[in-house]
């Protein structure tokens, strides 16, 4: 079973076609790369795919499951987890706040008028736990707006993986960063068990391609190409579109 | 590490001055130089009630309701009208909280389709409505003439009729609902609700019903609202248009906003000040509303954030620069 399958997909703003027929079949634990000049149509796919977007045809099954018609909301408690390409963060609140608001997503507890938040010791304890995976545990209590965007970038990560999904999308999580954040990033995404299917959106092309098992090629919403790491570079189509000739 | 050495004092400060802030309201009625000002102080404490409601919305929410004072009507004229027709107090009390919380609900459907302009604007049209309805639907709300009452309720024989007596009635209610939006402010779902207000698409891909929360406000806020109006009507002992029109939600709103939207004292402070212009300055300044303007113009400028937050700000500022002012001299001795 897949772990992701995206079928026929289509979706027009207008007259412009941004999704076109898109087929898309991730398997369990893979790391899928899928990149694109800019307006080719990747985040408008993941947008698709999470459901703040419905799709004008086509279906999403995730691990077997159709979920075209199911709300986005619905779908993170189902295993979906993203982060987003601009920093979608809740700056007023301390880093730890913000992954624990990730966190009581999923619980029945989010809909508590009664209780003190501050004293769910496990809530606070398990977004210690996911902030000491991305390195940030020294700076639990830090208020957001205090911190650089290196560090944001890297609580956007937290705060996905807090939520223990299978199927992990990643929006351009180098963007902006600097090469040794680069390199930090990169680590934190090696580390990330197995059981965890990744898609991942990006530009930065060195480092992805180190990550991705296989890529995936958007082009005016279309898949141009698709193959492992090594056919899509050798492919003449990636050059044309990426090079211009 | 300075910051963190001052904390504790700061903390304590902060609990002496509750302490001498509840000591000061539970003996109102003892210091207040007469039995108007105990009045006044029973109006500043119901109408924090309602701004308290608000802010919950305002504040807490990111949704601002230009029609509260509309809900605040409908309790008001339920209990007017359920004591009319010949039902006791605390039949017409239930009744009005029940059929506040129940046309909330309705406005919530209504409003919570949209949000920033678009649910100022629809809570301001639904504020008209209300107003429209109880000027022309005459049979239940006797148009522009109101409905007048007869006497406040005598809970276990304890008679509300004097002004001390509705004053710690009042009292009690108020803290009632400070308490309640503390612990709601602190719990998850009031962390919900904040997060829908900064980020709601984020909110909704974290898993959160941001509609849901929205609108379970929306009744808390209605709730906080029906009470204050039962309040209103018992102090007043009358209920008319006017008490439900624009210049009324626009002026619970400016309560919120310049005591502090998303604060807890805000709406209090707000509350205060509005009722002190309104009614004790007015009694020297033929031309208070100008001056209330005046006040709300000062207070746009130099606090946008609202009078309690501003005011801990410029303390913090003040605070710093003692201390760095200390340090300098310290450094200069040796």
């Amino acid at each position: 079973m897949s772990a992701l399958t995206v079928s026929s997909l289509s979706k027009a703003f207008g007259g412009l076609r941004v999704t076109n027929d898109v087929n898309l079949d991730v398997q369990p634990g893979e790391r899928r790369l899928i990149i694109g000049p800019n307006g080719a149509g990747k985040t408008t796919l993941f947008n698709l795919i999470t459901g703040e977007l419905t799709p004008d045809s086509g279906s999403i099954a995730l691990f077997g499951d159709d979920i075209t018609r199911v709300p986005s909301r619905r779908r993170p408690h189902m295993g979906m987890a993203r982060t987003y390409q601009i920093i979608t963060l809740f700056p007023h609140d301390t880093i730890v706040h913000n992954v624990s608001l990730a966190l009581l997503g999923l619980l029945k507890l989010r809909w508590n008028p009664l209780i003190d938040l501050k004293r769910l010791s496990h809530v606070t304890d398990d977004a210690r736990a996911a902030l000491d995976r991305v390195g940030l545990a020294h700076l639990a209590e830090r208020p957001l707006a205090q911190t650089s965007y290196g560090e944001r970038r890297r609580v956007e990560i937290a705060m996905a993986l807090a939520q223990s999904p299978k199927l992990l999308l990643l929006d351009e999580p180098f963007a902006g960063l600097s090469i040794d954040e680069r390199r930090d990033v990169h680590q934190l995404l090696l580390g990330i068990p197995r059981d965890v299917t990744m898609v991942m959106i990006e530009h930065n092309m060195d480092v992805a391609l180190e990550f991705a098992e296989r890529i995936t090629l958007l082009h005016f919403g279309e898949v141009i190409v698709e193959g492992t790491r090594a056919e899509v570079v050798a492919d003449p189509r990636t050059r044309e579109v990426y090079l211009g000739h | 590490m300075s910051a963190a050495r001052k904390r504790p004092a700061g903390l304590s400060g902060r609990a002496v001055a509750y302490a001498i802030a509840l000591a000061a309201l539970a003996t109102v009625p003892y210091w207040m130089p007469g039995e108007y000002y105990i009045n006044v102080s029973s109006q500043i404490l119901f109408y924090a009630v309602f701004a308290l409601g608000l802010n919950v919305l305002v504040g807490y929410a990111g949704l601002v309701s230009l029609g509260h004072a509309g809900l605040l009507g409908i309790a008001a004229y339920a209990t007017g009208y359920m004591l009319e027709s010949g039902y006791g107090h605390p039949l017409a009390i239930v009744a009005a909280l029940v059929i506040g919380v129940a046309s909330m609900a309705l406005y919530a459907v209504l409003s919570l389709r949209a949000t920033g302009i678009g649910f100022i604007m629809i809570t301001l049209a639904l504020g008209e409505i209300i107003w429209g309805l109880c000027y022309r639907w005459i049979s239940i709300t006797n148009g522009d003439n109101g409905i007048n009452l007869h006497g406040r309720p005598h809970p276990f024989g304890f008679a509300i009729n004097t002004a001390t007596s509705f004053y710690y009635t009042t009292l009690v209610v108020f803290l009632l609902a400070m308490a309640a939006v503390t612990v709601f402010v602190r719990s998850p779902l009031g962390a919900a609700l904040m997060g829908t207000r900064d980020q709601p698409r984020r909110m909704n891909a974290l898993g959160y019903h941001v509609w849901a929360i929205r609108f379970w406000a929306c009744m808390f806020s209605g709730l906080l609202t029906a009470v204050s109006g039962v309040m209103f009507v018992y102090y007043t002992q009358f209920i008319s248009p006017q008490a439900v029109d624009l210049t009324a939600s626009a002026e619970v709103l400016l309560m919120v906003i310049s005591g502090g939207a998303g604060t807890l004292l805000g709406p209090v402070v707000g509350a205060a000040l509005v009722v002190v212009v309104k009614s004790v300055v007015s009694g020297f300044i033929e031309r208070w509303n100008m001056l209330l303007g005046a006040i709300f113009v000062a207070i746009v400028i130099l606090m946008p954030e609202g009078l309690v937050p501003g005011t801990v700000r410029l303390w913090r500022l003040a605070w710093r620069r003692l201390n760095a002012q200390r340090g300098a001299k310290a450094e200069a001795k040796p």
